[in-house]
């Protein structure tokens, strides 16, 4: 098994006619991603054609989800209306189906909407949203998989490592390291780089260790607020597969933004020396080096007798 | 994005929260007349900057380094004060805790009547990431940096957090005061002035909203006698206004221009130029560097799916940098093509020239393309298979440890 998406998952895209929602679903399709349908307000009744597959698109998501029976939402719609995006997925999911994923690529979403949305996320307990912000989910599989998202799908492959990142291009660097040893991945997330996201690193590690499929975790974070901390703290007592740590923004200024909305280090907090210590408080096997994560995830699998 | 103290409290004053009269001034005619028209006898004259600890810096010539007072904020009981301080801030640098050792250029005044003070209070309303909620915070140790409040006297600091569907409650309100010790007159005007500046930092998208100190006056009225105020840039669409409240002098030339240009970008101190796709790895890129004993120039993020152009303006913002004496290119191709990338590092350096070693890292989509491109070239680079190798070669190349 994977974490949250299968390789069979079935796909609705928001935004599917502007061009990133285009782009990306095509993408998708190609990769094997069963993209079920597409929902653009007042565009209901079309029918897009995309890598050899026609697509429809629906009005609302509510009607979408009932048409198609969809297990997971990816939005691209711009940052003014991204955050409703998220809220119409979420209730329409919650009343047809009780539960669903809803993927957020959009960046840009003013912080103060994402409050308002997460909260709205969150008195659907059956929903589960990944990012704004973000690359994604992917879960490799044997021959394509279920790619929910904008990473290169060509980079995966499948395995047991499970991967959970701040960053996008990060994880990328990530899959590419556990490649260079020989070792695929199970699920790979980008929860995002904003200060107010939906799934945060504890809720992936918590589905990394039920999972069977995974055998190790990768985790990378970045400077900024304490979600690092706070999930090596847990994993210590909770995760016993080995973990792989990886902080960015060793090298930044306090009270400088660094491209993500939530990388800043302010009043002192969110440094990436104290995520370090945390991480090794907590018994997870440090790369100084993204380029060295490969080779620390070989000694974790090794000492845990999985190598 | 930061704002003045004095167009913070125009906010402020437009909303209904308590300040007190004050006077924007770049001269010092202009205080001058300020001081002539707030018939106050004692005034506040405040250097504004974007940066706190103004109270507490000193003020240098820009020219002889020489210093000129100590103070960003200061008390004049006279009109010759008055003159004599605006003097000393108006075109001066002004150095503080959070300035950096280069310190800021003071080009802007405000200056402020004066007011009785019973007792100073801290109060900031932010987002809290962590309880993905805003957070209000407030203290009865007012005019002490909060970092220290919050180490030292935890107790002495209060938190309210907000339902996003309720919004800000009077009991939330009510026992916020309560805790600070209000009662009476001072409880009531606290209430009414909590009230107002949630709404200002909700209608305005802040990203905070700090008052340090905020006052109690000997007859009971609750004033903010300070304002720092934060956008959140994400909100900018639906904020034309802020345009007009942007002061670009208090921003880097290079990182605005970099801005209007779809790149993110942030100066630093080292020697080494970096160029890469995605926040993270950008951060990474500048770690390593410094883990093989480079020091790297900036953050620069070009973002996913850029083309030559945007390659270009990176080259000549990174090329601007007297400092840069290495250059290292790092992209890992996701939606971003390898190639682009090559042929955009190859226009610019045929339109600018390069006199300072390159060291190339491409990896991902497309990659081999992107690498032939630049082997066939006669430029003068190195390319190299990860990011490790990349930042060592570079320090290598620039002669450092």
């Amino acid at each position: 098994m994977s974490i949250w998406i299968n390789e069979h998952s079935k796909v609705l895209v928001q935004g599917i006619t502007g061009s990133q929602g285009t782009f990306h679903a095509t993408k998708m399709i190609e990769y094997g991603t069963d993209i079920v349908g597409g929902v653009t307000p007042g565009k209901g009744g079309l029918l897009l054609d995309m890598a050899e597959k026609t697509v429809s698109v629906y009005d609302s998501m509510f009607e979408a989800i009932q048409a198609t029976d969809a297990d997971a939402s990816v939005i691209y719609v711009p940052p003014p209306f991204a955050a409703e995006a998220i809220m119409e997925a979420a209730d329409a999911f919650d009343q047809i189906k009780g539960e669903g994923v809803v993927v957020c690529i959009t960046e840009g979403i003013p912080t103060l909407d994402m409050v308002k949305a997460v909260a709205y996320v969150d008195q659907r307990p059956g929903i589960k949203l990944i990012g704004p912000n973000c690359p994604g989910i992917i879960t490799p599989g044997k021959d394509g998989g279920c790619k929910i998202g904008i990473m290169p799908g060509h980079i995966h492959k499948k395995g047991r490592i499970g991967i959970v990142s701040k960053s996008g291009t990060l994880t990328y660097e990530a899959v590419a390291q556990t490649m260079s040893i020989g070792e695929g991945q199970s699920t790979c997330i980008g929860i995002g780089g904003d200060p107010v996201n939906g799934t945060g690193f504890i809720d992936c590690l918590s589905g990394f260790q039920a999972d069977s499929q995974t055998e190790a975790i990768v985790m990378i974070g970045e400077i900024g607020g304490t979600a690092e901390e706070d999930a090596a703290a847990w994993a210590a007592e909770n995760v016993t597969k080995p973990i792989v740590g990886f902080v960015a923004g060793a090298t930044a200024p306090p009270g400088k933004r660094m491209g993500h909305a939530g990388a800043i280090i302010s009043g002192g907090k969110g440094t990436a020396a104290e995520k370090f210590a945390a991480f090794e408080l907590a018994g997870i096997h440090v790369a100084n080096d993204p380029s060295e994560i490969g080779a620390v995830l070989a000694i974790a699998l090794k000492e845990a007798g999985l190598l | 994005m930061n704002i003045h103290e004095y167009q913070g409290k125009s906010m402020f004053r437009k909303a209904g929260v308590n300040v007190l009269d004050g006077v924007h001034c770049t001269s010092i005619e202009d205080a001058l007349s300020a001081y002539d028209s707030l018939g106050s006898k004692v005034v506040a004259v405040k250097s504004q900057i974007h940066a706190g600890g103004r109270g507490k810096g000193t003020l240098y010539s820009p020219e002889s380094g020489e210093k000129v007072m100590v103070g960003g904020v200061k008390i004049a009981f006279s009109r010759e004060d008055v003159e004599l301080y605006s003097r000393n801030l108006l075109g001066n640098k002004l150095v503080t805790i959070q300035t950096g050792e280069n310190g800021k250029i003071v080009n802007n005044l405000y200056v402020e009547a004066g007011c009785a003070i019973a007792h100073e209070y801290y109060l900031a309303i932010l987002v809290d990431r962590e309880a993905k909620a805003v957070l209000i915070m407030a203290s009865t140790e007012g005019g002490m940096d909060i970092e220290e409040v919050a180490e030292n006297t935890p107790e002495a600091l209060h938190k309210v957090w907000v339902d996003p569907a309720a919004g800000l409650l009077g009991f939330q309100k009510r026992n916020l005061g309560m805790d600070l010790g209000l009662s009476g007159t001072a409880l009531k005007s606290f209430f009414g002035l909590l009230g107002k500046l949630y709404d200002v930092f909700i209608m305005n998208d802040c990203a905070m909203v700090e008052i340090n100190p905020l006052v109690r006056s000997e007859d009971d009225e609750i004033i903010a006698l300070d304002a720092k105020v934060s956008f959140d840039e994400n909100a900018s669409f639906r904020h034309e206004e802020w345009e007009d409240l942007r002061d670009l002098g208090e921003e880097d030339d290079a990182e605005v221009r970099a801005k209007e240009l779809g790149l993110s970008y942030v100066k630093l101190d080292g020697e080494i130029g970096c160029l890469v796709n995605g926040a993270g790895l950008a951060m990474a890129t500048m770690d390593v560097i410094q883990l093989y004993g480079g020091e790297p120039a900036n953050f620069l993020d070009i973002g996913g799916g850029a083309g030559e152009d945007t390659v270009n303006a990176a080259f000549e913002i990174i090329l601007e940098d007297p400092n840069v004496k290495g250059i290292l290119v790092n992209i890992f191709g996701g939606i971003q093509r390898c190639d682009l990338v090559a042929n955009g590092v190859l226009a610019s350096v045929e339109k600018m020239g390069l006199e300072v070693p390159l060291v190339i890292r491409l990896s991902g989509t497309n990659y081999k393309e992107g690498r032939a491109i630049i082997d066939a070239s006669e430029l003068q680079t190195y390319s190299v298979d990860t990011l490790a190798e990349g930042a060592k070669k570079i320090v290598e190349l620039i002669g450092g440890e």
